[in-house]
């Protein structure tokens, strides 16, 4: 069966986002944590919502390399998310969600499904 | 009534009488070594609480809460099934039935009895001894009693000057009494120490403000007949003596009451009679720990009870392990003195002779008594400074040869090369922990498991967690079996970069390092992670003090400094603006309730003597420091690895008792190093008098005033765990603490470890105190005056933080909650409490819904 096709939002230009770090975007009503790891064009996309805390913060967590993957630690009490899909290292039952994130143009772009 | 207690086709059951340190070691020891439920076990203590430390008591008064001091660990006797019942005494024990009868009425039977029921407090019978406002001290409750008399006390006195009594004269001291202890004896611990070294501690306790009284004989207290105090000591020798509280510790006596009821044999000085496997006369009823006597003596200390408890639960299980006496060494601290004393310390075997040092401007006795033929160590007494015990006891115990100097062992470091007694001379089976009876065999093995960390060896051996005296040992044995198993110590930043952070700043600084990426590419591997970054970010900003929220610096700060605020649970941070030494205007506290006010702040004075507004949200920061700014103030960089701030009391400008002006000196420091990242946070403290209403001792820099200028104390550290600072010089003129404390400072961005306080870094230095003293003072390494330069550079290169992210419109938009859209984050909600407000629980949060007006 084919898939819908995905549905970009664009959220912000790629300049916005500060090269090793985060930052949160409102995505129809969802609290999205937008990644840059390096000056690099490569992004990732997590809830932000740290579900330990169930306060809205992961974007403003550090970005760690762990065992060859990126994570973010949580700026309140360190838990770790895999960047690639939410994975939580600490308790995987405390695993968030990822999204679908790209650059088109200088456009930051992101699929909710 | 002889036929009912058959228990047929049940466990055996065990009730044990007593819950005191052996007591208590017995279950464990049963519980670890017996098949779950394969007895029936019953405990009845007499006290109100399970087993408590009662070794540690003194340490209740200074740090300590009963819940800390308890063995037992939560659910421990339920999860093995064991029937506690507290509060409740034995009052006799019918052998023909066995079973034993309480003083609440209950009746329990048994098949096997151990009687753990310790000793009691033996108080001598002085005329006016026995009214009841004379204390002794052996439980918590005598404590809580002896603490609530002393609220209405001045001063104090520990009849019996014997190695619990200057425990208890410790409590005392930590109350704040006026301490005095009186002793019989023509010294203090007379058991333990020779004169010599009883003389010593007696020095050394009494500059401490102690006053001790030798070869009294006291004949009679008047209890309320005193004049200058409540009661009153007369001595045999005429002398008198007027104190407010009356705490005896002359001694204990087996609690063997039950025994001498059941007509079981006791020795003649007390305790029950016991035989090598700790069964008294009764083959049901066995005795340990200081309730027993063992060829006619009792044993006074906690090790031999330990091992009483080893010997019967081995036996029970069917092994014939023995009790072959106690060796009586012990070290330990008393009103912060060490001491140790090991077998022969009188010197009193025949034939042996002894080796004494004795530095009496350090406090230090040391003497050792060896054999006849100067081939092995008998006996030793240490006082002032026990390094040497572990070393000691093991040479001792084990009978090992002694090198050709027998004196080389005590002399000082500087005096040559120390004969090491070197683990790897010892035998497998040498004891290590005598308190848990651990030998090196056993901790050898636990290494080898993977036990690689002190705290993982004491877990799994439990060495080391009664007395704590031989905690070096086993660091030392825990090095050498590493090595042995080619495992390095290391001490990494992390897994990209090879180096401790003492080696990384040194590259940084040497290879004009500005950046992350130049640093991880030049010095590591990888992408970085969440300890190498802000420790590179910290020592870049030690380095060169540029702007941390800079394009490339940025990314490399944690949690609260990149946003330059403290987050809170919520997400929200804190705003705290500098008041330097705790100084603030009556415009810039109208200034700081406006804001607080207009933004709808948690308003809190913290702990540092400053003003802090809490629950501001991310995007109201700027312009919440922008009005700050406008009124004057700058950042408080409570939120960075810094200088937090210097703690003053009011000092010689208000205060009458104030010898200089230490808000005028607290005030200067805090704008002289306000804002260098450190390794850790730092915070200061200047009291203007000796009264230290600034707590300047419990700071990483503590200053106090004198007539002649001003002491500084070093590496001191309040919080999880108290440390006093340490007098580093004394009545320094302000430009040669300026000098110092510009190379302290300096010396410890360079060397310390990633989030090392002060206090453990002075503990990790080689050398410790003196050390430091010889690089801070004699300028022992010629860097003085580098280090003073580079101090020089990081001050010019200060600038407010807040000042310089308001004045950059660039970083607005970071602190914008979303970077699409101005709303503001809906799960940060408040409820109101106590006139204010906190943030909501999740639970208390009103759903909140986003409506899109483009959409409508």
């Amino acid at each position: 069966m084919m898939s819908q096709a995905q549905e970009w939002i664009s959220i912000c230009a790629l300049t916005a986002l500060r090269p090793g770090t985060g930052a949160c975007a409102l995505v129809q009503g969802k609290q999205l944590a937008l990644f840059r790891p390096s000056k690099e064009a490569t992004l990732y996309a997590l809830d932000n919502i740290d579900p330990f805390a169930q306060a809205s913060v992961l974007s403003r967590g550090l970005i760690a390399e762990h065992d060859g993957a990126l994570w973010v630690a949580s700026p309140l009490k360190k838990q770790h998310f895999r960047l690639s899909d939410g994975h939580c290292l600490e308790n995987p039952d405390f695993s968030i969600t990822s999204y679908p994130v790209r650059v088109n143009g200088d456009r930051v772009e992101v699929a909710l499904a | 009534m002889q036929a009912s207690t058959h228990n047929a086709g049940q466990p055996p059951r065990i009730l044990v009488v007593g819950n005191g340190m052996v007591g208590h070691r017995f279950i464990e020891e049963l519980c670890e070594r017996s098949a779950p439920g394969a007895y029936q076990v019953t405990v009845l203590g007499a006290e109100p609480r399970a087993a408590y430390d009662r070794v540690h008591l003194s340490s209740y008064f200074s740090h300590h809460t009963s819940e800390e001091l308890s063995l037992v660990k939560p659910g421990f006797y339920d999860k093995h099934g064991i029937t506690l019942h507290l509060g409740e005494a034995v009052k006799q024990v019918d052998r023909a039935a066995k079973q034993i009868h309480t003083n609440q009425g209950r009746v329990l039977d048994y098949d096997t009895l151990i009687l753990a029921t310790g000793s009691y407090p033996w108080v001598p019978p002085i005329q006016g001894a026995q009214h009841h406002e004379c204390f002794v001290y052996r439980t918590i409750e005598d404590l809580k009693a002896i603490r609530s008399a002393a609220k209405q006390a001045k001063s104090g006195v520990v009849i019996g000057g014997g190695l619990l009594g200057l425990e208890a004269a410790g409590a005392l001291k930590a109350l704040g009494l006026q301490t005095h202890v009186v002793e019989f004896a023509p010294v203090l611990m007379a058991e333990q120490l020779d004169s010599q070294g009883g003389q010593m501690l007696r020095r050394k306790i009494e500059s401490m403000g102690v006053t001790v009284h030798t070869g009294k004989n006291t004949q009679e207290i008047q209890m309320h007949g005193g004049q200058q105090a409540a009661h009153r000591l007369c001595f045999a020798d005429g002398s008198q003596l007027e104190v407010d509280l009356v705490v005896f510790s002359t001694g204990i006596r087996p609690q063997d009451t039950l025994a001498r009821y059941g007509g079981l044999p006791v020795a003649e000085r007390g305790g029950i009679l016991i035989d090598d496997h700790c069964q008294t006369a009764d083959p049901a009823i066995y005795a340990i720990g200081e309730c027993a006597a063992w060829q006619g003596r009792f044993f006074g200390l906690v090790a031999p009870g330990y091992k009483m408890a080893q010997v019967v639960v081995d036996r029970l299980l069917g092994g014939d392990a023995r009790f072959e006496g106690a060796d009586m060494s012990a070290k330990l601290k008393l009103l912060g003195v060490s001491v140790g004393s090991i077998g022969d310390a009188h010197g009193r075997t025949p034939g042996s002779h002894s080796y004494v040092f004795q530095d009496d401007q350090a406090g230090v006795y040391k003497k050792i008594v060896v054999s006849a033929d100067g081939s092995r160590l008998l006996g030793a007494v240490l006082v002032g400074d026990a390094e040497d015990y572990g070393n000691l006891l093991q040479m001792a115990l084990n009978d090992l040869p002694l090198p050709a100097h027998p004196d080389s062992l005590i002399l000082p470091a500087y005096a040559g090369a120390k004969p090491t007694l070197g683990v790897d001379a010892l035998p497998e089976s040498a004891q290590i922990c005598s308190c848990f009876d651990v030998t090196k065999g056993r901790i050898a093995q636990a290494v080898a498991d993977g036990h690689h960390t002190l705290a993982a060896l004491k877990a799994e051996t439990r060495a080391g967690t009664g007395c704590g005296g031989c905690v070096p040992l086993i660091t030392q044995v825990l090095n050498a079996e590493l090595a042995k198993q080619g495992i390095e110590v290391k001490n990494h930043l992390c897994g990209h970069f090879p180096y401790s952070r003492q080696e990384l700043y040194h590259l940084i600084r040497v290879g004009g390092i500005k950046t992350f990426e130049e640093a991880i590419a030049k010095h590591g591997q990888g992408y970085g992670c969440e300890v190498c970054k802000p420790t590179v970010g910290s020592i870049l900003a030690s380095c060169w003090n540029d702007y941390v929220l800079g394009e490339d610096l940025t990314g490399l700060q944690d949690t609260n400094d990149i946003f330059l605020g403290n987050m809170q649970k919520d997400g929200t941070y804190s705003v705290i603006p500098r008041m330097a030494g705790g100084e603030v205007t009556p415009e810039g506290l109208m200034a700081v309730a406006e804001v607080a006010r207009d933004y709808r702040l948690y308003t809190k004075i913290t702990g540092a003597q400053r003003i802090g507004l809490f629950g501001a949200q991310k995007d109201d920061l700027p312009a919440i420091w922008a009005r700050l700014i406008d009124a004057g103030f700058e950042t408080g960089q409570a939120y960075a690895k810094a200088l937090r701030m210097v703690k003053t009391c009011v000092g010689s400008t208000w205060c009458r008792f104030g010898v200089q002006d230490s808000v005028g000196l607290g005030v200067e420091l805090e704008h002289r190093y306000k804002g260098l990242r450190t390794p850790h946070k730092m915070k200061f403290g200047v009291s203007g008098c000796t009264r230290e209403c600034a707590e300047a001792q419990g700071k990483d820099v503590g200053i106090i005033a004198t007539d002649k200028g001003w002491n500084l104390y070093v590496c001191g550290n309040g919080g999880m765990k108290p440390r006093h600072a340490d007098l580093l010089a004394a009545d320094l003129d302000k430009a040669s603490l300026l000098q110092y404390l510009d190379r302290f400072m300096m010396f410890y961005v360079r060397t310390a470890d990633k989030l090392q306080r002060t206090a453990s870094w002075l503990e990790s230095l080689e050398g410790g105190l003196d050390y430091l003293k010889q690089v801070i003072i004699d300028d022992s390494l010629g860097l003085a005056a580098e280090l003073e330069a580079d101090m020089a550079r990081l001050r010019d290169a200060y600038a407010c933080e807040w000042q310089q992210t308001v004045a950059d419109v660039s970083q607005h938009a970071r602190f914008a909650h979303f970077i699409n859209n101005s709303a503001r984050d809906p799960l940060v909600q408040f409820v109101a409490e106590r006139a204010q407000h906190r943030p909501a629980s999740p639970a208390e949060r009103v759903p909140t819904y986003n409506i899109s007006l483009e959409e409508a």
